[in-house]
Parts: C-alpha cells; structure tokens; sequence
C-alpha cells in the first residue's frame, strides 16, 4: 500500500519532469508553423507571407495562426543551408579523427600499467572538464600567434574549427570505447594471441568487431557534440559561419520560423538515424546479448 | 591508491605469476597513445601554456601585446565590478547545481527502482530533447518565458530576463548529466540491503538517507560537479534568457575578445575562471579516475 503510493508520487513526477524536458521541443516544432504577426502581414501586402524579412515578422514568440511555408523558405536561404553544410563538413571530419585518435588510445591504456595511465586520465579528464570559454579563448590567442610566426598553420576559418574541436571530442571517444573494451574482458584477445595471430589480424578479426557498437556510438556522440557546439567556433570561426553561429545571430537579432523549420527537420533526421543505428547495433548483438553493458557504458558516459 | 596494487605479501609465486600473466597478456602496444598525447600537448597543453603567457603580458595598443610578467591584468580582475560578477556566476551555478539535484535525483532513483522493461527506453527518451541545438531549445524556453506568451499570461510568471529565467535554463540544459550518473550509480547498487535495513524497522527515510544516499553518494558528487563546473562557465543561457542584464564570467571573457580586443585581460578572467574552479576540478578528476577504478 504504502510503497504503491510512494511509486505513484515517484511516476507522478518523472511525468511532470518529462513535461518540461519536452515542452521546449514541442514548442520548436509548432512554431515553426506560425505566421508572421497581423500587423506585419497588413504591412507586408505580398503573396507569401513568408517573404516578410526577419526585422519585419513582428513578435513570433506568440500564436498567430498556422502556415507551412516556412519550411520552403528556410531550404531557400542559402546563408541557412551553407552553414548547415559547414556544419555537417566540420562534424564528419571532426567525429572521425577523433574516434581513431580515441580508438588508438583506449586500446593502449585499457591494459597500461597505472603508473603510465593515470596520468594519461588525468589529461584526459582536464581537457573534459576545462571550462569550454577558457579552451575557445586559449585556442583563439594560439591560432593567432601561430599563423603570426609559423605560416605552415591555418588561418583562422573551418580547419581552425576542427582542430580545436577535435581535443575534447577525442577524450570523449577515448572513453566511451574504453568503458566497453575493459567491459568485455580479454579472453578472446588472448585465445587469439595464443593462437599465433599478431596484433594487426587481432584487432581486425577480434577486437574492433567486437567493440563496433562502441565506435560507432562515440561517432555519433562527437558527430553531435561537434555539430551543435557553439562556443568554440565563435572564437576560432574567423569569417566561416557555422550553423550555431548563424543561429545565435538570429536568435539575437530576429528569428523567423524558418529556423525553427529547420531545426525541426534536423531532429527528426536525427532520431531515424539513431533509431536506424541502435536497430542494425541490435541486429549485431541478437548473437551476444550479454554484452548490452558496454552500450549503456557508453550512453553513460555522455 | 598504491594500497591495492602492491601485493598483500612479497611472496615470490605470487609475484612470479603476475610477471608471467602479463607477458601473457593480450596487450595493444603503447605508442598507439602517442598520436593523442601529440595532439593534447599541441592544440591543448599548448594554448593553454600561452593563455598564462598573455595573462601576465601588457596590453599595448589596440591589439597588439608585450610580453612581460606583469599582474596588472589580474589585479583589475579584483576589481569589485569582476569580484561581483565572479560571485554572481558561482551562486547561480550553485543554485543551478542544487535545482538539478533536487528534480533529477527523484528521476534516476525512480528509473533505477520502479522501472525494468522500459528502463533503456526511457534513457533514451531523457536525450533525445537533447539532440536538438542547444541554442533552439534555450530560444525555446525564452518563447515559453516571454512576458507575452502563455506562461506570463495565465500563470503571472514573468520571468524572462531575470535571474529565474536563467536558472530555468541551466537547469533544463544541464539535467541529464546529473540524472545518468546518478542513475549509473543506483543501477549498481545493492536494493537487498534497503530491503534489509527496512525489514530491521529502519523508516524508508532513514534507509534511504543511511544506505541508497551514501552508496550513491559518488555517482551524485559526479554528477554535480559535471554540471557545476560547465554552468560556471556558461555563457549562452545567462546572454539568451538574462537579456544581457545578468553577467556570467564567460560573458565578461566573451565580451574583452570581441568589443574591447584586450586580449591580455580576457586571459586573465580566463585563468582567473580556471582558478576559482581548480578545487572543483581536482575533485572532479580524482572521482573520475576512482570511479573508474571501481567500475572495472
């Protein structure tokens, strides 16, 4: 009776959390059906409301009644779309060099010796853990100073992105593959060495499919790290416009629902692609169930 | 730390078979960590080494430095208007912690306790909202907050632009960090020794505060520091959903690197910021590297 109600009280609240978690989503989605403000349409006079420029749309955080061509509109603006396909650019780069740099890492320390890893963790931990202002400004001041006095660096602009980006999406991978390489035990490494192969054909045949939900989790989660992350390319962006950075210009200075359009779009591309994934990984592990573990290693860990 | 690597006894067959074990053992070779550590000393230990350089370096026209080993930036960080902001962004952070806490331990105790076929799922469902710009959903909080939308209207909370606005938004951004740790936590904890203590006449309060909070103590301490130590240097949510009207330290930093062009003193705040979270930080790496000590 009582640990009924205690368990009602508990799901009561989980529920209202779930509310608001989700209210900000919905609220993305059905504004991006909303018309321009009264005003402005008796102002604006054209065909296509949705031609009213963002200065002139009035106040969009209100209910001004349904539209859907937004959604053309948002495909059409090519300062939108470039900055997507920066954004796209910079994130594939970045999630692959990072999950080979973090691959390559997790498979040495998963069986260093303390004394050589935790220092290691520690630096792993710090570039985690150091505030992403202060590593934006740093990176900002290097990059600089370092096309000032070396010229084989880039200039401020996309590489710049990446390479700063990299440091930390690197950490992530390194972790998220290592908590499901030490999760699952060395045995068949070892059945394998003992069986003559060298190092090269144990990692192909025994290890890297073996930790394949992993790598491709930390692809993922650096993929969107590095696609939303703001802070970094404001400082190292020079003249390249990602898509964040045009986002906060127009959340600053007028948005149109064409935004919110696209960023509509954009999370309903990310759930098929995660609920595709997380079905082929499920497919791959139908053979080992048991070792779900390292998965849910790896969602925690981000 | 050294306590359990050493041998409880320096007997000679234990030692042997552990030198044995470990030519035996399936190991890749060392050097695959040195293309990271070349790239953390490069584009991280690098920047940050000269971020100290011009943190101690004179501002010398517009733009251009002197390098030297001056504190004059840092003692116009002491200023009382920085001393204020650096205040105001560790209270807010702190209330920001102390709110997650509050609305996310229910939660991760509730998944670890009440659910089990749906457990996964429901992970999967407190990050999906997070899968959308960061930006989009704290522009979507400022339409929920606006004084002329539906929240201002009918429930007369009109909060935007003040400080209740900016720790809804930490908040709401920063809640899963707190909720999977902690979750994590409770997922490997012993629920026999609750039913134990209960059964013993324990009040599920007391067993709750005597066993489930201490052994789940370090996921929570994780948790809140991996959500304290970002939050203290936001810089987003308190620009959206403050108005510009509530500085946060990276604001501050934000604004001598893009306005003011003072290199040297955005630098200053910068380590200055670093300097305030150290102790945090510290924590943070050494829960970190013990935990995954246990979890192995």
């Amino acid at each position: 009776m009582r640990s009924g109600l205690a368990k009602r009280l508990f799901t009561g609240w989980a529920v209202l959390v779930f509310i608001f978690l989700y209210l900000p989503i919905a609220v993305v989605v059905l504004f991006a059906f909303d018309k321009p403000s009264p005003s402005a349409i008796e102002a604006f006079g054209g065909d296509n409301i949705c031609d009213i420029s963002p200065a002139n749309v009035g106040n969009v955080s209100v209910w001004n009644g349904g539209t859907t061509c937004w959604f053309a509109k948002g495909f059409e603006d090519p300062v939108y779309v470039n900055s997507i396909v920066t954004s796209l650019k910079v994130a594939a780069i970045v999630s692959v060099i990072s999950t080979i740099l973090g691959l390559a890492a997790a498979l040495a320390l998963a069986r260093m010796r303390k004394r050589f890893r935790l220092p290691f963790d520690a630096l792993v931990y710090l570039t985690l853990v150091v505030p992403e202002i202060v590593i934006a400004v740093a990176s900002l001041i290097f990059f600089v100073q370092a096309r000032n006095y070396f010229h084989l660096f880039p200039e401020l602009g996309m590489n710049t992105i990446i390479l700063g980006q990299i440091v930390f999406n690197a950490s992530l991978a390194m972790l998220i593959i290592r908590a499901r390489f030490v999760g699952m035990g060395d045995t068949l490494e070892e059945a394998s060495y003992d069986l003559g192969s060298g190092p090269v054909s144990t990692f192909r045949q025994i290890t890297l499919p073996r930790l394949l939900p992993a790598v491709i989790a930390a692809m993922l989660l650096t993929f969107t790290f590095s696609f939303d992350d703001y802070i970094l390319p404001a400082f190292t962006n020079g003249t390249t416009q990602t898509w964040p950075i045009v986002l906060y210009s127009s959340v600053r200075f007028g948005i149109t629902p064409a935004v919110n359009a696209l960023a509509a779009i954009m999370l309903i591309a990310t759930f098929v692609v995660v609920v595709v994934v997380a079905l082929l990984l499920r497919r791959t592990r139908a053979a080992r169930p048991r070792e779900e573990k390292g998965f849910a290693a790896a969602l925690g860990l981000g | 730390m050294a306590r359990a690597e050493t041998p409880p006894a320096r007997g000679i067959p234990l030692a042997k078979t552990r030198k044995a074990r470990r030519s035996f053992a399936p190991r890749y070779p060392a050097w695959l960590t040195f293309p990271s550590l070349f790239y953390y000393a490069l584009f991280f230990l690098g920047p940050l080494s000269l971020l100290i350089l011009f943190s101690l370096a004179i501002q010398s026209g517009f733009g251009s430095v002197t390098y030297a080993f001056s504190f004059e930036q840092f003692s116009q960080v002491i200023d009382p208007l920085y001393l204020r902001i650096f205040g105001q962004t560790l209270l807010m952070a702190a209330a920001g912690t102390a709110l997650t806490i509050v609305i996310g331990y229910p939660i991760a105790y509730w998944m670890a306790r009440y659910l089990s076929t749906y457990k996964m799922l429901i992970l999967l469902l407190l990050i999906v909202p997070f899968w959308t710009s960061f930006l989009i959903r704290t522009y979507a909080l400022k339409i929920i907050l606006d004084p002329q939308g539906y929240l201002a209207k009918y429930l007369n909370f009109d909060s935007l632009y003040t400080w209740k606005a900016v720790a809804i938004g930490l908040t709401y951004n920063y809640l899963p960090l707190l909720i999977i740790p902690v979750f994590a936590s409770l997922e490997r904890m012993d629920w026999t020794l609750v039913e134990a203590a209960t059964d013993l006449g324990a009040s599920p309060f007391r067993a709750f505060r005597q066993i489930t909070l201490r052994l789940t103590m370090p996921g929570l301490v994780t948790g809140a520091l991996l959500v304290f130590i970002p939050m203290c240097g936001e810089f987003i949510i308190p620009d959206i959903l403050g108005g510009g009207r509530f500085l946060f330290v990276g604001n501050a930093i934000g604004d001598t690197f893009g306005q003011a062009q003072n290199w040297p003193f955005g630098a200053a705040l910068s380590i200055s910021l670093m300097i305030a979270l150290s102790v945090f930080m510290v924590a943070y790496i050494l829960f970190a590297t013990k935990e995954e000590r246990f979890g192995a």
